[in-house]
């Protein structure tokens, strides 16, 4: 088994084939992409192949360091920043070709007109905590 | 309160119950109740015989369960009016167990789950702490293989290849939670050596033996990985590569050679070198032919490119490594460690860089990074 985190972008991944602002949406539609997200997130339950999902603010904060005894300098949000990230499920599944399979169902959430929005999901393996014995 | 007790009595009283009658599934549930009564109740009130109680316990609410359901009433009566035998010597229903819970319909991680419970005694919390998953998921994927297994017949014939490769996943799991895997994995193999004397489950055991003697040495204070050569071999624990050493060559004796003796073989000749100068390399080549001959498995050809490398030369493990796909998880480590000791730093910088952007864990990602760091610093003086 191996962990991937699927990565849902508000911006920065590539357009989705259904294309159509969330808030253009009907609210029947919303609530069946919402409850389309619920229900693969239990069935991940079900199948005992998930292990978290989160959804998160567009509006972020940038901190940084700015040197002893003064305050950090905090901006933000970056208007021009190309990548917000919108909220990630993680599984824990048999194979890279499950999670690729995952990442499919959970882009064809329905969006405007009931159809799949097709979005772009990063998938990104997780770095276990250690290594195999190979030696 | 014995909590390893407990464990090694789970697979005998649930074996106990699906011989009177239980399915595996109601037995394992059954047990697991039992085991929480115990848990809770054995601290204040310890009993003097703690797997008659826990028989006893179990049965009555496997009963309990069974009249609540009334589904299974029609067997409960005919269960209820057979004559129940006594505990006596479950070592075969035990060995049932083990091919149950690594039945190949199983996908491996509900088999380890699965074998981790019924076999192993560990909660279900246990077992989802160690894989860093939610106990809902963990409880849901146990529930799931027992669905899966539960119209398979405890009395046929397992494969003892399966189990063996559930028990070495589990062993390669390592240590997260608060449960030991490795060593837990160890202790399975031990008792499944005890009831079966197939020369392969003696292989795995000395394996798991002789990697787990080197376990302390493996990695720094800091958690950093620390290679096999520059491992402080103090640190190997003699007495578990003693026994490895003796479980090996008994196998061995049998001369029915498989995969896990091949690679105990090529464990036992490293716990033997004193200094990493000292390894019988030319001997861990002829063992790797056999592994290869066993399994032609990719990373058994890795690993021998590595050996070749130390037996006859860098140049000679290069030239074993150009025969292979480059897309090999950790073909690039190889390369760039050959490399280096070919006298070239820059590709093997280049190389070491390349490995660490695809390396499978952290302290790995960081030991090859600090490889490329190590050889760049050493270019720019």
């Amino acid at each position: 088994m191996a962990k991937y985190l699927l990565l849902k972008h508000y911006r920065g991944a590539p357009a989705s084939v259904n294309d159509v602002p969330m808030d253009q949406w009907t609210p029947e539609e919303l609530s069946a992409h919402v409850r389309y997200m619920q229900d693969f997130a239990a069935r991940l339950e079900g199948t005992g192949e998930l292990v978290d999902c989160q959804a998160l603010s567009p509006e972020g904060t940038f901190v940084r360091y700015d040197g002893e005894g003064r305050p950090p300098v905090t901006d933000g949000p970056f208007a021009e920043t190309k990548d917000v990230i919108a909220g990630w499920m993680v599984i824990d599944v048999e194979t890279y070709e499950r999670a690729l399979e995952l990442a499919g169902e959970l882009s064809a959430a329905p969006g405007a007109g009931g159809k799949p929005i097709h979005e772009w999901l990063e998938v990104r393996p997780f770095l276990t905590a250690h290594s195999t014995i190979t030696e | 309160m014995d909590e390893a007790l407990l464990r090694t009595l789970t697979p005998t009283v649930i074996s106990i119950l699906v011989r009177r009658g239980a399915d595996f599934a109601a037995a394992e549930d059954a047990v697991q109740d039992a085991l929480v009564e115990a848990v809770r109740g054995w601290p204040d009130d310890p009993p003097r015989d703690p797997k008659g109680w826990l028989v006893t316990v179990a049965w009555r609410k496997f009963l309990d369960a069974a009249r609540a359901d009334a589904s299974r009433r029609h067997r409960e009566v005919r269960v209820e009016g057979e004559r129940i035998p006594g505990p006596g010597e479950v070592g075969d229903d035990t060995l049932q167990l083990y091919f149950l819970c690594a039945h190949p319909s199983l996908p491996p991680a509900s088999a380890i789950a699965l074998t981790l419970r019924a076999v192993g005694g560990l909660t279900t919390r246990q077992i989802a702490q160690a894989y860093l998953v939610p106990e809902t998921t963990m409880a849901q994927r146990i529930s799931r293989a027992k669905r899966t297994v539960s119209g398979v017949r405890f009395n046929q014939p397992g494969d003892v290849a399966t189990v063996l490769r559930v028990l070495y996943l589990v062993f390669n799991e390592g240590y997260s939670g608060d449960v030991d895997l490795a060593g837990e994995a160890i202790r399975l193999t031990r008792r499944l050596a005890v009831t079966t004397n197939h020369e392969e489950v003696a292989g795995l055991l000395a394996l798991m033996l002789l990697h787990h003697a080197r376990r302390p040495a493996r990695t720094g204070p800091d958690g950093r990985l620390v290679p096999l050569a520059e491992q402080d071999r103090s640190l190997w624990n003699t007495r578990l590569i003693a026994e490895g050493v003796d479980v090996l060559q008994a196998a061995l004796t049998r001369d029915r050679l498989g995969e896990f003796q091949a690679q105990a073989a090529i464990a036992a000749l490293h716990a033997d070198a004193r200094t990493a100068e000292e390894t019988d390399w030319v001997q861990i080549v002829e063992w790797y032919d056999e592994l290869v001959r066993l399994t032609d498995s990719p990373v058994a050809r890795l690993n021998r490119a590595v050996a070749v490398g130390e037996a006859d030369g860098p140049r000679a493990g290069l030239a074993a490594l150009a025969q292979l796909d480059p897309a090999l998880p950790r073909h690039a480590a190889v390369a760039a460690y050959l490399h280096e000791r070919d006298g070239d730093p820059m590709t093997a910088a280049r190389l070491y860089a390349e490995a660490a952007r695809s390396a499978p864990s952290l302290p790995e990602r960081d030991h090859l990074m600090r490889q490329a760091a190590r050889l760049n610093a050493k270019l720019r003086s």
